[in-house]
């Protein structure tokens, strides 16, 4: 008996009636499965736990000076290094204008001697060389990258390679004169 | 209209030329598919159903990458995603919760499915997909009760991992290989979770030739006679409203529950880390398997009781043949109706039954109980079929408008 | 017919409620209590929790755990986070390894978790006679009604009846609403066994009730944003059912049936 050719036949003004009865059930309806996945992707987020541990305090008392220390933050290694003044003296010497990445030493630290930067490569995540004695500085003093050759100077700055920034500088408050609040 | 196209249907329609999803899709819960204009409100549980494993899905994908399958490690990962992971509550209550809801769905579809006889002729291939679809459903709820962790989910493993144990002479060969152990463990947790997270594709599979298998015949309906098609309407958009606005009743349900009873459904002692040294007092299977466990426990003798148990099952394979009435609908069988209702009584007595001791009164109404199951289908269902004389049936169903008994 | 589903919506909810009351008391009749987290919008009193959590911190931690309350946790219940700091670095953690390779012990941080008394449990089981106090963050969802369970519980010391004064075994006490009615937990509440820093009378009641409500938080610290999160969910439901019954009553319509 019904078939579409008959509901079709209704007057207008139930038509249009229907029309904001189907829009307006399809809009809560979209509305609503849309407001209904943000839960699940955002569970995909940083979980409290992991958002508790964001931050580290270290403490920078036990390093001499020249020497570099490694700590974890937030998984990823954070290079500590006290440098010394010839050191300070080579980082700054430099017109940081020219350099890939320009940005003065002054702006990178905080306390002139403890160079703190988050150790891994700007290119493609790789950790570089030079927090031990034993291993490569690069041809500037500061980290190589073994994976594709970046060369970073004292203060972490790109200098050569194809790593397109200077290792990033981590969010850190000195809670005194030798400890350091990271994250 | 004018016959000018805009670029957009062009578009749809070199894509259609080439995969026509969107027809299919039309044709199979769409405009396209003619479905019977009296179907009741008995008939939203499949896309219920539907709904339901989705939501089973996404969920449960989610929430497995923040659980971890090692013993040491899942009780724990689970409150982690109760307390600390984004909505981590939420989705683990939507996920246990839906679990319960999407049986209760199932089982309303199924029962609806004996009350108006839509296992007969010509749909019995139909009926098989849908108790192949319940089977992986159990072993598939099954596994994920044991996921957590807790007490009742280590003595609920052992307990239905020890059935197979009854099997003749290679029993503890079997249940050795099930643990991948001497007793349930971090193997047994793992291959678990790798199967709890495989086996919803397979019903997805299932469930894809379920519909197939609908589409053969078409949808039965209340009255279980052929229905002519002057009586079909598309099922877009009269179905497909229906089905949204029973969607909407059937979440207001399920959100209560989620939101304000989230634990009503669980059992107390799963919130106790798993302990291989110390059995709980009572240990009571999830609610959807108490009425199979009470068969389980019916008999004395353990391999005659785990054998009931999977023949009360896997009976209903044969269910369209133990009934002999040609008629579908119980709306026109008299004897039939009553003893679908008695039926469904006796599966609810099993069910309080399962969450007893078995012992007194419950051991008596389990043991009636089970009894009345198998001699229900075994018995009842071919001898009412050839005495019973069946009210006459209309000869379409637009005729008897005003003596329909559905609605 | 159709009432019928509701029908056995409702069988299948009544049939667990029930199952879960009784085996919680075991024929033992609890005494109900009203909880400010009852009822569909009910939540939590940070005052009582945090005096609760006085309770736990002075009297039921020296054996009980807390394992999955970290003191960060503690800002839910009205604490500053300057506060857990203090807090947490009141409790020493034992934290591998230093510059040796040494275990060594260091002042807990707001992300650790409240330091269970015992290193492991074969250790506890040895401090109690063999009895394990249990972990306390999930126990009034591990116990059927938790709340009235442990609230009855921790209250129901009294001197055995004569006919039961012989069974007690050694180390363990009369209890009217344990399983069994020997627990090897002595009583632990006494008027005024504590001083609350609120000022509040800490009689054996009001102890126990603040220490129930703040376990119950730590079983379930999402209870007070699940039921906000349900009304709003539940209300865009309902605004989502009416719609799509009027639409599907208008798509009807048309139809003769």
């Amino acid at each position: 008996m019904g078939d579409l050719a008959e509901t079709q036949s209704v007057p207008t003004e139930d038509e249009s009636r229907r029309d904001f009865l189907l829009h307006a059930t399809v809009a809560t309806g979209v509305v609503g499965a849309a407001v209904s996945l943000w839960p699940l992707i955002n569970s995909l987020n940083p979980a409290a736990d992991t958002l508790a541990l964001s931050s580290v305090e270290v403490s920078l008392a036990g390093l001499e000076e020249g020497q570099a220390a490694t700590i974890s933050w937030r998984g990823k290694p954070v290079f500590l290094r006290y440098r010394t003044p010839a050191e300070i003296e080579e980082a700054r010497s430099e017109r940081w204008q020219d350099l890939p990445d320009p940005q003065p030493d002054e702006e990178r630290v905080q306390d002139d001697r403890y160079l703190i930067v988050v150790g891994v490569c700007t290119h493609l995540g790789c950790i570089p060389l030079g927090q031990k004695t034993t291993e490569t500085r690069g041809d500037f003093g500061g980290y190589f990258c073994p994976c594709h050759g970046s060369h970073y100077d004292v203060s972490a700055r790109i200098r050569r390679g194809p790593a397109p920034s200077n290792l990033e500088v981590p969010e850190y408050t000195y809670l005194s004169e030798t400890n350091v609040r990271i994250g | 209209m004018s016959n000018e196209k805009g670029w957009g249907m062009r578009a749809f329609d070199w894509f259609e030329e080439r995969l026509p999803i969107v027809s299919f899709i039309d044709h199979s819960v769409g405009s396209k598919y003619p479905a019977p204009n009296n179907l009741n409100y008995f008939w939203n549980f499949g896309s219920l159903a539907g709904f339901m494993l989705v939501v089973l899905m996404m969920t449960g994908i989610v929430l497995a990458m923040s659980y971890t399958p090692h013993v040491d490690h899942a009780f724990e990962s689970v409150e982690r995603i109760m307390r600390d992971v984004n909505s981590g509550w939420l989705i683990r209550y939507l996920h246990a919760n839906g679990g319960s809801f999407f049986f209760i769905v199932v089982l309303i579809h199924i029962f609806r499915g004996m009350y108006y006889g839509s296992y007969k002729a010509p749909r019995e291939v139909l009926w098989w997909l849908g108790i192949v679809i319940y089977l992986l459903m159990m072993a598939t709820a099954f596994m994920g009760y044991v996921l957590p962790w807790g007490q009742m989910s280590f003595w609920g493993a052992t307990v239905i991992t020890n059935l197979f144990s009854a099997v003749p002479i290679v029993g503890d060969e079997i249940v050795t290989l099930l643990w991948g152990g001497f007793s349930v463990d971090n193997p047994t947790l793992n291959r678990f979770f790798a199967l709890h997270y495989l086996l919803p594709f397979a019903i997805v599979g299932v469930v894809v030739l379920h519909i197939w298998a609908l589409h053969i015949p078409g949808s039965n309906n209340p009255m279980g006679i052929e229905v002519t098609a002057n009586d079909k309407i598309p099922f877009h958009p009269y179905y497909t409203s229906k089905d949204v606005f029973g969607l909407g009743v059937f979440l207001l349900f399920y959100f209560t529950v989620v939101f304000w009873f989230p634990n009503a459904m669980g059992h107390p002692d799963n919130y106790i880390p798993a302990n291989p040294l110390q059995t709980p007092a009572h240990i009571v299977p999830e609610w959807y398997f108490l009425p199979f466990y009470a068969i389980l426990r019916s008999i004395d003798d353990k391999l005659t009781g785990v054998i009931l148990m999977f023949g009360s099952i896997l009976i209903l394979f044969v269910v369209p043949w133990l009934d002999t009435s040609r008629v579908r609908s119980a709306n026109f069988r008299p004897i039939f109706k009553v003893l679908f209702w008695i039926f469904l009584l006796d599966c609810f007595v099993l069910g309080w039954c399962g969450s007893q001791l078995p012992e007194g009164l419950p051991l008596i109404l389990t043991r009636v109980g089970t009894f009345w199951y198998f001699f229900h289908f075994l018995v009842l269902l071919p001898v009412v079929g050839w005495i019973e004389t069946p009210r006459p049936l209309p000869s379409s169903i637009s005729t008897p408008v005003i003596a329909s008994p559905a609605e | 017919m159709r009432t019928v589903l509701f029908a056995a919506f409702a069988v299948i909810l009544l049939n667990e409620l029930p199952a879960d009351v009784k085996a919680a008391s075991e024929g033992v009749e609890l005494d109900h209590q009203e909880w400010t987290f009852d009822g569909p919008f009910g939540g939590f009193d940070r005052q009582q929790l945090q005096r609760g959590f006085q309770v736990y911190r002075e009297v039921c931690s020296s054996c009980h755990g807390l394992d999955y309350i970290a003191f960060r946790n503690l800002e839910a219940i009205g604490y500053s986070e300057d506060q857990t700091k203090v807090l947490a670095s009141e409790y020493l953690i034992e934290d591998c390894c230093d510059d040796q390779g040494d275990i060594f012990d260091r002042p807990a941080i707001p992300a650790d978790g409240i330091p269970n008394p015992y290193p492991n449990e074969q250790f506890a089981r040895a401090s109690n006679n063999g009895s394990l106090p249990p972990d306390l963050s999930l126990i009034t969802k591990a116990r059927a009604n938790g709340p009235d369970y442990i609230y009855n519980l921790i209250l129901a010391y009294e001197d055995p009846p004569a006919d039961m004064e012989e069974e007690i075994m050694f180390g363990m006490y009369y209890n009217t609403v344990f399983d069994g009615n020997q627990i090897a937990m002595a009583q632990q509440l006494f008027d005024e066994l504590i001083e609350y820093s609120d000022g509040t009378v800490a009689t054996n009641e009001q102890m126990a009730k603040d220490v129930t409500a703040f376990l119950h938080w730590a079983a379930e610290p999402k209870l007070e944003v699940r039921k906000q999160t349900g009304v709003r969910v539940l209300l865009f439901t309902l605004v989502f059912t009416v719609l799509a019954y009027f639409l599907k009553r208008r798509i009807w319509a048309g139809l003769k049936h």
